[in-house]
């Protein structure tokens, strides 16, 4: 077996645009071994979701087009290859999982038969095999009486349901890496869990490496093994989850893990971060987080940009301070 | 105590039904959903009161039938000590200026071809008395400074702004009025954590300022957290426990509120082991066909043969806690 199912090395995506050059993802890197989740977090526009159609090769070029980097699956290079092969890895090797289950799902076509057609496609099944293995992942993922909502569609499926049915028609073909962006922001708290706990059952069965795509910190702690903290198309801090909580060592996750409101916070005002995050057409000099960042000095706002550290064992981060954010525990 | 001066909003057995029908030319009723379902509530002069639940239990209909946007097909409702359904047109426009709300989806709830100034300058083209003698540009000005934006940008269109800020013009079109009452539905679930956290502070700095009353409605027990003063979680059209937030949070009486505060991710992975976790199986059941007695009985571990037969009543179990369960979790059970 592989110790690495997917490695992504030094990736740069930019979008050439009327207005300039936009670098969407600069410089990133991670790797996911088979069981392994790996949290890439960030806010919006922060090229999380960049990164995962460059994985998937789903970008929208032009405007979009890897500017450098490589991106491998079990040893193979995605970056480069052509759509016609690309088309027999996605889905069979590498899937992704979407935000709006509805838009992702054909709403003229039944449910069942969308989940079918995997099997239809990838696999030459018949029909009636299609249909038998259709029905067998819908009870996998938990969707009660699969046989009878077979037919059912999309519309007639609930939030949760949906998303269920998505992720049947994803993980259909059994693929060694699932990628999942923001796949439980549009559901409710308990249906959240839900999907959690589906997504955690379902990587413990086949051992599928999972990329969580998301700007909450809360799913992160559940689920992650390791995190890669992003800002601005760049990676501020990465590591092992218990460290980036434990012993943050970036002033940014520090802001992030501040101002999650959690049941348990006092009431009042909490520490937010301010500001916005920059334009990716005007990306501030030195560290792109120094006008949000409450430590900011001299050094951090002119010049190049730090460096990502190694600060502890598979922990690292792109701060000039690193080791002052992590020893001033006082903030959390 | 609360003398009738401090209660800005009080509804007494709301309903809205909507009803499901069948055919095109002849629509024939074949049933309803009961999505507000005999909901009392009170809000009082400066306080925030949070109405939490899943998609589908009632908490946005109840907020569009405070706001006067639906008819209540049952019950009263007074805003100020006029009930809603006694005034008329003249005067239920005069009494929107005491009441406004903020929406979810700052994309879809702002007028793509309206620039700044008329988004925020439109209540007072209804409502030119509110003005009080500035311009209207002052006026907005003003607004715009007040919820964080750079007064400069008021020409700009909302495509040119973020999320957060164009919540930011929500609130501040929601302000314009100087409204006593602000119905908030969802404001901050469409927004980055670290944006949340930004709209959610101006909310509490505008309620110290202005003295505003919230009705915030919310699925987010943590986000509420920080602003609600008294909690109401509802289910199924139903209120199933109220109380004092504190209170709440420390000792959530019924079930269902103790899943969802346990559904509530924590953003700390050891703290997140330790915990034990309800598992609340299977989704909110039809709202047309609820279930007998208690609604919640199909999803609860604790339903017994008497939550099928009797729906419970809202009992009070203290002065400022009020749950309707037959079996209510006492503080030994959270333990």
């Amino acid at each position: 077996m592989a110790t690495e199912l997917l490695r992504v090395e030094d990736l740069q995506v930019e979008f050439v645009t009327r207005d300039g050059v936009a670098r969407a993802v600069n410089s990133v890197s991670f790797s996911v071994a088979p069981g392994e989740t790996v949290a890439v977090l960030g806010e919006s526009g922060s090229g999380k979701s960049v990164t995962a159609q460059a994985i998937m090769g789903i970008l929208d070029t032009p405007p979009a087009r890897i500017a450098g980097g490589s991106i491998q699956l079990l040893g193979r290079e995605l970056v480069g290859l052509p759509e016609d092969q690309y088309r027999t890895i996605r889905g069979e090797q590498i899937a992704m999982i979407f935000q709006d289950a509805l838009s992702a799902l054909n709403p003229v076509t039944a449910v069942g038969k969308q989940i079918a057609e995997m099997f239809r496609i990838h696999r030459d099944a018949s029909k009636k095999d299609a249909k038998d293995h259709a029905i067998q992942v819908m009870t996998q993922v938990g969707i009660p009486a699969a046989a009878s909502r077979y037919d059912s569609y999309p519309h007639e499926f609930s939030g949760g349901m949906r998303q269920r049915a998505m992720i049947a028609m994803m993980i259909a073909l059994k693929p060694q890496v699932l990628i999942a962006d923001e796949p439980t922001t549009a559901l409710d708290v308990t249906i959240q869990a839900q999907i959690i706990e589906l997504l955690q059952q379902l990587q413990s069965e086949t051992d599928m490496g999972l990329i969580l795509i998301t700007h909450d910190l809360g799913v992160v702690a559940e689920v992650a093994d390791h995190i890669t903290v992003m800002y601005a198309g760049r990676t501020m801090e990465e590591g092992p989850v218990d460290e980036i909580y434990r012993s943050t060592a970036h002033p940014y996750t520090r802001g992030l893990l501040q101002s999650i409101p959690t049941i348990h916070s006092a009431e009042g005002r909490l520490p937010a971060i301010p500001g916005l995050p920059p334009s990716l057409f005007a990306l501030p000099e030195g560290c792109a987080f120094h006008p949000r960042c409450p430590i900011s000095q001299d050094q951090c706002r002119q010049g190049a940009a730090p460096d990502l550290v190694e600060v502890a064992d598979r922990h690292r981060s792109r701060c000039w301070y690193a080791e002052e954010v992590m020893c001033s525990d006082n903030l959390r | 105590m609360t003398t009738s001066d401090d209660v800005v909003v009080k509804a007494v057995g709301l309903k809205r039904l909507y009803p499901i029908t069948k055919g095109i030319l002849f629509k024939k009723k074949i049933g309803e959903v009961r999505a507000v379902d005999g909901v009392d509530l009170q809000l009082l002069r400066g306080e925030t009161l949070a109405l939490v639940g899943e998609s589908g239990c009632g908490k946005s209909t109840t907020g569009r039938l405070l706001m006067g946007l639906e008819p209540a097909d049952g019950g009263s409702i007074s805003v100020l000590g006029d009930d809603l359904a006694e005034l008329n047109s003249r005067q239920m426009r005069a009494k929107r200026r005491d009441i406004q709300m903020i929406l979810q989806d700052p994309y879809t709830s702002l007028n793509p071809r309206m620039n700044v100034a008329t988004i925020v300058g439109e209540p007072f083209a209804i409502h030119p008395e509110a003005l009080a003698g500035r311009s209207r540009s002052e006026a907005v000005r003003e607004l715009m400074d007040r919820v964080g934006l750079d007064p400069s940008m008021v020409n700009r269109y909302p495509h040119q702004f973020s999320g957060g800020q164009r919540q930011r013009i929500g609130v501040a079109r929601a302000l314009a009025l100087r409204p006593q009452i602000i119905v908030a539905d969802e404001p901050v679930s469409a927004l980055d954590v670290s944006v949340q956290a930004q709209v959610m502070n101006l909310l509490l700095d505008l309620q110290q300022e202005m003295g505003l009353s919230y009705v915030f409605v919310s699925h987010d027990l943590a986000v509420v957290r920080q602003i609600a003063d008294r909690i109401s979680v509802m289910y199924l059209g139903r209120i199933v426990e109220t109380g004092e937030a504190g209170s709440v949070y420390a000792a959530p009486a019924h079930p269902y509120t103790s899943a969802l505060l346990s559904a509530a991710p924590i953003p700390d992975p050891a703290a997140q082991a330790e915990r034990e976790r309800i598992k609340l199986s299977g989704e909110l059941p039809d709202p047309a066909d609820p279930p007998s007695g208690c609604r919640f009985r199909t999803r609860c571990w604790k339903a017994q043969e008497l939550c099928a037969r009797e729906e419970p009543d809202l009992v009070a179990l203290s002065p400022s806690h009020s749950v309707a369960c037959h079996f209510p979790e006492t503080p030994d059970d959270a333990n």
